[in-house]
């Protein structure tokens, strides 16, 4: 893939989320979505992936989070070289994985202050105990820096949240639970302008040479805050062109279909 | 209305409740037998010294318990399980109990540790009464309290050195033939507390008592009675957890309280049963002009438990409430719910519960709110929720609520929910297991409830709920 020599792609596959040939279905009723998908996400890189509705851009997140809606049938997801496949969701988050999600779910009965603590607590050895004053005082700076106002740590997990408000708390989470690679799956949708900002803003902070994303979108609008290294366009369960920023702004101005049909032809 | 989720996770919960239970090798130096009969109840009023007329009383009641019948018509059927000819009906270890920690047999201590009582916990309580199958087998007073003229004894004590204080209530709230099961304490009780809060006195500490059954095939009837005289004020909390036997085990409680004008009682359970226990208790408070009587229960394990506490409003401006939350796990059928009847003008009730059901478990809501034509001003608010974590977990929810006359009124609010998928999936991307996610939002469920119960108790229930939740799916 662009030209790298084999030794540089060894190297790669332990510094990256690489998905190889990916074909996977819906469980209940076998119809395939991912039709042999290839991506490389190597650390340090911010990868956009970009698609028409239907194109199966949210079952890959939910397939790379491991849901148990999709089977994979065939192909590989390694996680710095490490298969995924069979992996509870947990696990693969444990390994530095994270999922914003489109859709989050709301707890009802579960502060978001104990929710983040107990996902923390998760990734410690048995018997260690997370420092709740560290802990507080981290959570304020990160909340601060999306500004998140403080009540949010006692509320209900997403419960009631504004669209905007859920969003932000999906980045919250990223940047406490700090993983290696990041998948933001339409984390612009039902956001206004001021939220897409501070959102955008998290997730640059937290872009490092040590830390790879996918940010999944429908519309190259989020692209301009977020700047992605490389665009992937996603057609029909496959990756069918790549290309830099300027990718999406053409895609923004001519829409979907010149690929459709650049596929078809 | 009968609720079965077709919807909810397909995973199934398997409880291992062997990691709560345990025996230790006990003997018992009075034991009544196996069976029940008038020489069973001769037995038990002998062996305790009791006087005359409380003998008598366990004869009458043995014969109401005898000619009345299962109340099957509208409980569950495996009533009709329990063998009441195979059932020990009194045992104890000593005939006196012992006053101080120390005169407490080591074996007895070893299980209260293993309970989970923490040392300093101990001896903060303001008195203890814990029963240690039938006999009180550690009771203490903190002089404080002795010293503001409150009784806390076990209810034998309470009888021979109180018949005045002990007669005038005793039977009044719940009578003997209230149901089956009252009759059935009635004639063969032992253990349990009985308490006296003179007027004005607040007592600050709670009073606790830790009950326990450690002998297989043996019933418990603890007796408990609470006066509260006027304008006082205490709150009692009693908590349980049995080993696990092969054969089935009865647990049938009578407790009454009785809170005098401008008193407030407040009656805190956490019970944690195995899964063979047949729990049928009776509680029921009479409140006074002015009174405020709050039950807060949380019934975790045993096979059947029926449990409906309720208050009777007696006095203008009485103010009764019932605060619960039920687990039933695989197997298990928590019927609980509460009963309000309102007697008097400007009365108010509350009602909420929460219940959980997992597995096959089957949870049961029963209310009684009545408030009769006559009454003005009276007031009633119910809420019952209930979750269901498997397809096959089942609720029913049965409110019967009556309400009479212009200037009263009920509300009622009822809901079943489930944890979906998603919320799983959810919670299992952040990095917790199947099970965490399931106890977080089990516990998230319940949380307002369990907020209301006293601190210790809070952070009991919620590694209660983990327990039940651990290792319990997939």
């Amino acid at each position: 893939m662009f030209g790298q020599s084999r030794e540089v792609q060894q190297t790669l596959k332990f510094m990256s989320l690489e998905i190889r040939n990916l074909h996977a279905r819906i469980a209940s009723n076998g119809t395939e979505i991912l039709k042999g998908l290839d991506l490389i996400v190597e650390k340090g890189k911010v990868h956009a992936i970009m698609g028409p509705n239907g194109s199966g851009k949210s079952t890959l997140s939910k397939v790379i989070g491991g849901h148990p809606d999709y089977e994979i049938t065939e192909g590989e997801i390694l996680l710095d070289g490490t298969s995924v496949i069979g992996m509870e969701p947990d696990v693969r988050s444990r390994a530095g994985l994270f999922l914003a999600m489109q859709y989050p779910m709301e707890i009802p009965g579960v502060s978001n202050a104990n929710f983040i603590r107990a996902a923390l607590q998760a990734r410690l050895p048995e018997g260690e105990e997370l420092e709740a004053t560290d802990y507080y005082a981290n959570l304020y700076s990160k909340m601060d820096g999306l500004e998140m106002d403080r009540k949010f740590t006692a509320r209900s997990v997403n419960e009631g949240f504004s669209g905007g408000e859920k969003k932000r708390n999906e980045i919250l989470q990223m940047l406490m639970l700090a993983p290696k690679y990041c998948i933001l799956d339409e984390t612009d949708s039902g956001l206004d302008i001021d939220a897409l900002r501070i959102v955008a803003g998290g997730v640059n902070s937290y872009r490092s040479p040590k830390v790879g994303m996918l940010v999944i979108t429908h519309y190259q609008r989020l692209l301009d805050y977020i700047v992605p290294d490389i665009v992937h366009v996603l057609v029909n369960g496959r990756i069918v062109r790549h290309g830099g920023k300027e990718l999406a702004l053409e895609l923004e101005e001519r829409g979907y279909d010149f690929i459709r049909e650049e596929t078809a032809a | 209305m009968s609720t079965e989720l077709l919807d909810a996770p397909a995973t199934q919960l398997d409880i291992d409740r062997s990691r709560g239970d345990f025996v230790y090798p006990e003997s018992h130096e009075f034991d009544a037998g196996t069976g029940l009969s008038h020489d069973t109840i001769d037995y038990i009023a002998t062996v305790k010294n009791e006087p005359e007329w409380i003998r008598e009383f366990r004869h009458k009641a043995l014969d109401t318990f005898l000619a009345k019948p299962m109340p099957t018509h509208w409980a569950s059927h495996d009533l009709e399980n329990i063998v009441f000819q195979n059932i020990r009906y009194y045992l104890a270890n000593a005939k006196r109990p012992t006053r101080s920690w120390e005169d407490v047999p080591d074996d007895v201590k070893k299980t209260f540790e293993r309970l989970g009582i923490p040392e300093q916990e101990r001896k903060f309580l303001a008195g203890v009464e814990a029963q240690f199958d039938s006999e009180a087998v550690y009771s203490n007073i903190k002089a404080a309290v002795a010293d503001q003229g409150v009784i806390f004894t076990g209810s034998t004590e309470g009888l021979i050195k109180h018949p005045e204080l002990f007669k005038k209530w005793f039977g009044k709230v719940i009578p003997t033939g209230d149901n089956k099961f009252s009759a059935l304490n009635s004639a063969v009780f032992s253990g349990g507390s009985f308490i006296y809060i003179p007027p004005g006195v607040k007592v600050k500490h709670p009073l606790q008592a830790y009950f326990r059954i450690n002998a297989e095939n043996f019933g418990q009837f603890e007796r408990t009675l609470i006066i509260a005289d006027e304008g006082s004020e205490v709150m009692y909390m009693e908590g349980c957890t049995a080993p696990k036997f092969e054969t089935a085990t009865l647990h049938s409680a009578v407790v009454e309280l009785v809170a005098m004008k401008g008193a407030k009682i407040q009656y805190v359970t956490v019970q944690n049963w195995s899964n063979n226990v047949f729990n049928l208790v009776t509680k029921r408070a009479i409140a006074h002009e002015e009174a405020e009587v709050k039950w807060i229960d949380c019934n975790i394990g045993s096979r059947l438990t029926m449990k409906y506490p309720g208050v009777v409003l007696k006095g203008r401006k009485a103010r009764g409430e019932v605060i619960s939350i039920a687990l039933a796990g695989d197997g298990q059928h928590q019927d609980t719910g509460a009963k309000m009847i309102h007697a008097a003008d400007e009365t108010t009730s509350n009602i909420v519960s929460k219940s959980i059901s997992l597995g096959s478990g089957r949870s049961t809501y029963r209310g009684l709110v009545h408030i009769p034509k006559h009454l003005k001003g009276c007031k009633n608010n119910t809420e019952c929720d209930a979750l269901l974590i498997n397809p096959t977990s089942r609720t029913d929810t049965y409110p019967a609520i009556t309400v009479r006359g212009t200037g009263n009124s009920s509300q009622h609010e009822a809901s079943v929910s489930q944890i979906s998928q998603e919320q799983i999936f959810y919670m299992m991307s952040r990095g917790l297991t199947e099970a965490q996610a399931m106890s977080l939002s089990v516990n998230g469920f319940v949380n307002d409830l369990v907020r209301q119960f006293p601190m210790e108790y809070s952070v009991e229930l919620k590694r209660l709920i983990d327990m039940e939740m651990e290792g319990s799916v997939g």
